[in-house]
C-alpha cells in the first residue's frame, strides 16, 4: 500500500473510530439521552429535516450572510493590508494593535450591533466582517513582505507598468499566503456569522440551533449542528485541496 | 569603437535612516563601456559593485554624476535595451520555463509567431528544450539561472548586465556557464558587464576588468586582456591567464583587507 492510501486510510478509521465510539456509549446509555442523542439518530433526523421548507430557508440565509461578509472582509482586508504595507510609518504604529486583535472579545459589541441596525442580517454581517478582515490584512502584509527583491527589481527590469507589475508579478509571487488569508476569512466569517445567530438573530441555522436548544429539541439541534460541522469541514477540505494543487507546482523539493 | 554607456562622477550616498548615519556606497566613479565589449567588475566585498549594477541599469538613480546610456541619459528610470541577470535566482515559480522565457515579450503585445520563434530560440541556445514544460522547482540552480538568462536573451537587450550570476553554483557549473556566456556574447555582439567576485573568472571571460576599492568603491585601474574573441575556459592553460589573475589579486589583496578591517571582523 502507498504512504499516501496508508495515511488516508488511518485518517478514515480514526474519524469513522470516533463515530462509532460515541454511537455505542450513545446507545449503551453511558451517556445520558438527553445531553446527547447517537450519530445515526442525528443523521436521520437531519434527512428528516431536508424534508422541511424551514431548513432550506436557514441554509439561505446562512450562506448568503456568510457569503456577503467573506466577500467584503478579503476585498477590504486585501485593501488595508496592501495600505498598509505601503506606509512604513503607519504599519509600526499598526503593527501591535493587529497582533492582539484576535484577544478581543468582538461578540460583546453584537448587542450594539443590533441597536444600531436591527435585528436583520446586517450585524451578522459587521460582525462577521470585523473577525475576518483582520485576519486577511495580516495574510496580505506577510504575502507582500514575502515577495522576493529580486522580483521587484525583475519587474522594473522588465519595464512593466505599475499596475502590469503588481497583476503579473507581485499578486502570483504573494498568492499562497494570499489563499491562507482567504482560508481564515472564510472561517471566521462563517463562525462570526453561525455564532451571532446563536447569540440572537431572526433566522438562518445559528438560529435554529438555539431554537432548538431553548425547546428542548434534542433531534433536531443536534441534526443541525452536524449539519453545521460537515459544511464547516467540506468548505475547508475543499479550499485546502485546492491550495495544494496551487502549491505543489511551486514546491521546492 | 562606439561608447555604448558612459559613467561620469557618479557617485551613491544612502540617506541616513532612523538609528543609521548615511552610507557612501559608491564612488565617485567614471566608466567608458565599449560597444560589444565583454567587461567585468571584481572588488572587495561591500565595495558597491550591486550598486554600480542598479544606478548603471536605471534602478536607483545616483546621487551626483551622470549616466549615458546609447546617448541618452539615465536617471532612476530602466532604459530600454538592457537586460539584468541577478545573483538570486528570479524564475517565476509558478510559470514554466516556457511561460517564464516568453514573459517579457507577452507584455510588449508582440506577434505570437514571433514570440515563438524567439523563445524557442533562447530556449534552445541555453540548453533548456527538455524542460520547457517544467516548473523551476524542479530544476537546479544552474538550470534556473539559464531560465533567467533566456528570459533576458528573448528581449535582445544591446547592454547585459549580471551581478555574480554564478555565484550560488559550484566551481565546474561555474566555468561551463562561463562558457556559455561568452558563446552568448559573441552570437548576440551585446555589450557585458559582468560583476563578480572571482578573480579567475573575470580574468578568463573578459576584455577588461575594471578593480574596484574597498567602500565607498572607486576604479583603481582597469587591465586589459587582450584575449581574442574566440575564446573558452580552456584559457587557463595560457600563462597570461595567470598573470592577469596574479596582477588582478596585487590590486585587490590590499583592498580586501581594508573592506574586512572596515567591518571590524
Amino acid at each position: 500500500m502507498t504512504r499516501n492510501a496508508a495515511i488516508s486510510l488511518t485518517r478514515i478509521a480514526v474519524i469513522v473510530g470516533g463515530i462509532a465510539l460515541l454511537e455505542v456509549l450513545c446507545r449503551r446509555h453511558i451517556i445520558n439521552p438527553l445531553t446527547l442523542i447517537p450519530p445515526s439518530e442525528m443523521a436521520t433526523s437531519l434527512w428528516h429535516l431536508f424534508g422541511s421548507q424551514k431548513i432550506w430557508d436557514d441554509i439561505a440565509q446562512t450562506f448568503s450572510t456568510v457569503a456577503f461578509s467573506f466577500v467584503l472582509s478579503v476585498a477590504a482586508g486585501f485593501a488595508l493590508g496592501a495600505l498598509i504595507h505601503a506606509l512604513p510609518r503607519v504599519r509600526r504604529a499598526v503593527d501591535p494593535l493587529l497582533a492582539s486583535y484576535y484577544s478581543i472579545p468582538f461578540f460583546v459589541f453584537y448587542p450594539l450591533l443590533i441597536a444600531l441596525f436591527g435585528l436583520n442580517t446586517v450585524p451578522l454581517i459587521v460582525i462577521g466582517f470585523i473577525f475576518a478582515t483582520a485576519a486577511m490584512v495580516i495574510s496580505t502584509l506577510n504575502g507582500l513582505d514575502r515577495v522576493p527583491r529580486v522580483m521587484t527589481k525583475t519587474s522594473r527590469i522588465l519595464r512593466l507598468s505599475p499596475t502590469r507589475a503588481i497583476w503579473s508579478v507581485t499578486l502570483p509571487a504573494a498568492a499562497p499566503y494570499l489563499f491562507t488569508g482567504l482560508k481564515l476569512a472564510l472561517a471566521y466569517s462563517f463562525i462570526g456569522v453561525i455564532a451571532g445567530e446563536f447569540i440572537l438573530s431572526g433566522g438562518g441555522l445559528g438560529y435554529s440551533i438555539a431554537y432548538a436548544y431553548n425547546d428542548f429539541d434534542n433531534q433536531t439541534m443536534y441534526a443541525l449542528m452536524m449539519f453545521v460541522l460537515v459544511i464547516a469541514v467540506a468548505m475547508n477540505g475543499a479550499l485546502h485541496v485546492w491550495e495544494q494543487r496551487m502549491l505543489k507546482k511551486r514546491a521546492r523539493a | 569603437m562606439n561608447v555604448v554607456a558612459r559613467l561620469t562622477d557618479v557617485s551613491r550616498v544612502y540617506p541616513p535612516r532612523a538609528g543609521h548615519a548615511a552610507v557612501h556606497a559608491l564612488g565617485p566613479l567614471s566608466l567608458e563601456l565599449r560597444d560589444g565589449e565583454f567587461f567585468s567588475v571584481v572588488g572587495p566585498s561591500g565595495c558597491g559593485k550591486s550598486t554600480l549594477l542598479d544606478v548603471l541599469a536605471g534602478l536607483s538613480a545616483p546621487s551626483e554624476g551622470t549616466i549615458e546610456f546609447e546617448g541618452k541619459p539615465v536617471a532612476g528610470v530602466v532604459p530600454d535595451g538592457v537586460g539584468v541577470v541577478f545573483q538570486e535566482d528570479a524564475s517565476f515559480p509558478w510559470l514554466t520555463v516556457e511561460d517564464n522565457v516568453a514573459f517579457g515579450l507577452r507584455r510588449l503585445g508582440m506577434d505570437g509567431a514571433e514570440i515563438k520563434r524567439r523563445v524557442d530560440f533562447a530556449v534552445g541556445f541555453m540548453g533548456l528544450n527538455d524542460f520547457r514544460r517544467a516548473y523551476p522547482s524542479q530544476l537546479s540552480g544552474g538550470m534556473r539561472q539559464r531560465v533567467c538568462i533566456a528570459r533576458t536573451l528573448v528581449l535582445q537587450p544591446r547592454l547585459i548586465l549580471l551581478d555574480e550570476p554564478f555565484g550560488a553554483l559550484d566551481q565546474q557549473t561555474r566555468l561551463l556557464m562561463g562558457d556559455e556566456l561568452l558563446r552568448l556574447w559573441r552570437e548576440t555582439g551585446a555589450t557585458i558587464l559582468l560583476i563578480t567576485h572571482a578573480l579567475d573568472e573575470a580574468a578568463m571571460l573578459s576584455d577588461r576588468v575594471g578593480v574596484m576599492s574597498a567602500r565607498p568603491g572607486r576604479f583603481i585601474d582597469i587591465i586589459t586582456t587582450g584575449w581574442a574573441r574566440e575564446r573558452d575556459s580552456a584559457i587557463v592553460a595560457d600563462p597570461a591567464f595567470g598573470a592577469v589573475t596574479a596582477r588582478l589579486w596585487s590590486l585587490l589583496r590590499s583592498e580586501s583587507l581594508k573592506a574586512i578591517g572596515a567591518k571590524g571582523a
